[in-house]
């Protein structure tokens, strides 16, 4: 059974402006131990899908379709169950850990916290466990008497980790963990990450902008653009041989250091991402589309089979509908 | 150190400290950017780049050294606003830099009325907006910040910096905030402005692959001083210092490059260690090395410089200066 399935989510958000469709019709798969990157722009919806699969989005918030968990339907869970879920299933990592953290309670006391939430251990033991878990994720275990403050941004993001790892989740979901840290730091995490999957078995949700990081650590990879999936493949395929347009600007977009392609040659795409509110008709994506065609202006194109375990949602891709 | 005939700023040994000298944000840089040319700094945060770049105009006082800006030295009270004209900066968060109470006709014309740039400002505004890649301008002029994405924003700072003619745009980590497909299209309008106006850049960022899509030339700093200098393609294909070396590893776009993660934290430049200050952190310290190499000592006890290096890519590492 997968870890997470996501079928047919919509998640339609209630403004003042009116109804804002972020996420519309998505459909994912996580198996156990599998890590699946979620690329995409601001405001495409890869975000709002995090906190859709632990129901943690804002009261009045439509959703349709299915979330599960380890088969159990999500949106179907009592109160009771919904919290041993939180943190036992699955656990988010987000970004901005010093938004994220309390910065009057010392970091063991906020993971000591979560622990005695979810289990029947004694104080003490859950002690104990807190140390180990800030050991785990390269830590002292002493400085779980600091305070977030006294910990550098990557010590921090290290402790949202620990914080996320405190009952054994089946599932991590990270959100953009590394982007605001330092190029060694997020390799740091990085590789923590990797091992830490590697050695519990976790499965992870990777979810970030950055193309190229994604590749580097996850063995699928879906590309999201308004609220949807647009390519879905393995990740190394997908970057080397991108089947949708924006998947292609998006992996040009962080150029490689040494191709003489990219030398003196930024590439980017001209546009802006839509307005969820007001997105055009036909493929979202075509105003931006360098090889649009007349078609693209009134039909939206589902995913299509693009080759062996890939898809892809363009009017220039052959396959059948997935 | 390889002296240009007409630089457009000259950096000699400049220190900037903090906390009366306890804390040296910058120790000891040396360097000249020509006109035209795009020169990345690049480092980790901490090492100083962005003070660096603060102290080009004049809003850190300078410990020891000297800053020159087209010949004229760079000091703290008269001539300011004359250098502010002639150097301008653009920042990593668009939407903290512009005044959300002021149009985008207002926050291009501000600059234009403080240093009383002559001609018809409304023309200039337009051909500003509309250079920096915001067409029709007229559809920009009347709108607000917030009415912006992100890409739009950071295309008025530009438009704005740009009107005043710089000779010199400093741009502290310019794309680091943005969408990734958004990046490439400032990357490249920057780069175009130096194409067609002959401006010359100074970007400070951590990210190597804007050095290579745009820099001639790419400046690694570590904890306040430049260890590694040279044309683009020398430093990025052939780094010679460890920390460089280390520095590419870790960018997920190089393939087949073994990941060198040094451990522990951004260093603290109020504990700048002996000798070379990056041994702490080198891989060819901890692996031994540089003892069987027979210059470990130096790396711990003597603190080093940049060296003239073949041609114009120089280098402070005691492995490189003992072959």
């Amino acid at each position: 059974m997968s870890v997470l399935e996501l079928q047919d989510l919509c998640v339609t958000y209630r403004t003042d402006g009116g109804p804002v469709p972020a996420v519309r019709g998505v459909n994912l798969t996580v198996e156990a131990g599998q890590t699946v990157g979620l690329a995409g722009e601001s405001g495409c919806g890869k975000s709002t899908i995090a906190s859709a699969v632990l129901r943690l989005l804002p009261r009045g918030t439509e959703v349709s379709g299915k979330v599960l968990l380890d088969g159990e339907d999500v949106y179907a869970m009592t109160p009771g169950r919904l919290r041993a879920v939180r943190w036992t299933s699955a656990a988010i990592v987000f970004q901005g850990a010093l938004q994220s953290l309390n910065p009057v309670r010392r970091v063991g006391q906020q993971i000591e916290e979560a622990v005695l939430l979810h289990s029947t251990q004694s104080q003490a033991a859950a002690r104990v466990l807190v140390g180990e878990l800030l050991e785990r994720v390269g830590i002292p275990a002493a400085r779980a008497d600091h305070y977030p403050h006294e910990l550098s941004g990557g010590q921090r993001q290290r402790v949202l980790i620990a914080l996320a790892l405190a009952c054994g989740p089946k599932l991590l979901i990270a959100d953009e963990p590394t982007t605001a840290l330092d190029v060694m730091v997020q390799a740091q995490v990085l590789a923590l990450l990797e091992e830490l999957q590697r050695e519990e078995g976790m499965a992870l949700l990777f979810i970030t902008h950055d193309l190229s990081v994604l590749t580097h650590a996850c063995q699928r990879l879906a590309v999201m653009y308004a609220g949807r999936i647009v390519e879905e493949g393995s990740s190394k395929e997908v970057f080397a041989d991108p089947q949708h347009p924006y998947s292609r600007a998006l992996a040009a977009a962080f150029p490689t250091i040494g191709d003489p392609i990219s030398r003196m040659n930024p590439t980017g795409l001209a546009g802006d991402p839509p307005d969820p509110s007001a997105l055009p008709s036909g493929c979202p994506f075509a105003p931006r589309c360098a090889v649009a065609v007349a078609e693209c202006s009134t039909l939206d194109v589902a995913l299509r089979h693009a080759g062996v375990g890939r898809s892809a949602a363009c009017i220039h891709v052959d396959g059948p509908d997935v | 150190m390889v002296l240009m005939s007409d630089p457009v700023v000259s950096l000699t040994n400049v220190q900037v400290q903090f906390g009366g000298g306890r804390i040296r944000a910058v120790d000891t840089v040396s360097l000249e950017v020509a006109r035209g040319e795009v020169v990345a700094l690049v480092g980790e945060s901490g090492c100083g780049k962005t003070t660096l770049i603060r102290s080009i105009i004049g809003l850190e006082p300078l410990a020891h050294g000297s800053i020159t800006v087209e010949g004229k030295p760079v000091g703290m009270g008269r001539g300011l606003r004359a250098l502010r004209q002639r150097v301008q900066m653009i920042f990593q968060d668009p939407s903290g830099a512009l005044n959300p109470r002021h149009s985008i006709y207002e926050a291009v014309a501000e600059g234009l009325r403080i240093h009383k740039v002559k001609g018809h400002e409304p023309t200039l505004v337009a051909e500003a907006l509309a250079a920096a890649g915001l067409r029709p301008a007229e559809r920009y002029l009347r709108r607000f910040p917030h009415e912006l994405s992100g890409g739009q924003r950071q295309r008025v700072l530009i438009a704005a910096a740009m009107a005043l003619q710089p000779t010199l745009l400093l741009a502290d980590e310019p794309v680091a905030s943005l969408d990734a497909s958004i990046r490439g299209e400032i990357l490249a309008l920057m780069r175009s402005f130096v194409d067609t106006h002959g401006v010359s850049i100074i970007a400070v960022t951590h990210d190597l692959g804007l050095a290579w899509n745009i820099a001639d030339r790419v400046a690694v700093m570590y904890l306040g001083r430049i260890v590694e200098v040279g044309p683009t393609e020398d430093v990025l294909r052939a780094p010679k210092h460890p920390y460089t070396q280390a520095l590419l590893s870790v960018v997920p776009e190089i393939e087949g490059m073994e990941q060198q993660i040094l451990v522990g934290e951004t260093p603290d430049p109020s504990r700048v260690p002996a000798g070379c200050r990056f041994h702490p952190r080198c891989p060819l310290v901890a692996s031994g090395e540089a003892d069987r190499r027979g210059f470990g000592d130096k790396c711990r006890g003597v603190d080093l410089e940049l060296e003239p290096e073949v041609g114009s890519h120089q280098v402070a590492c005691h492995a490189v200066a003992n072959g």
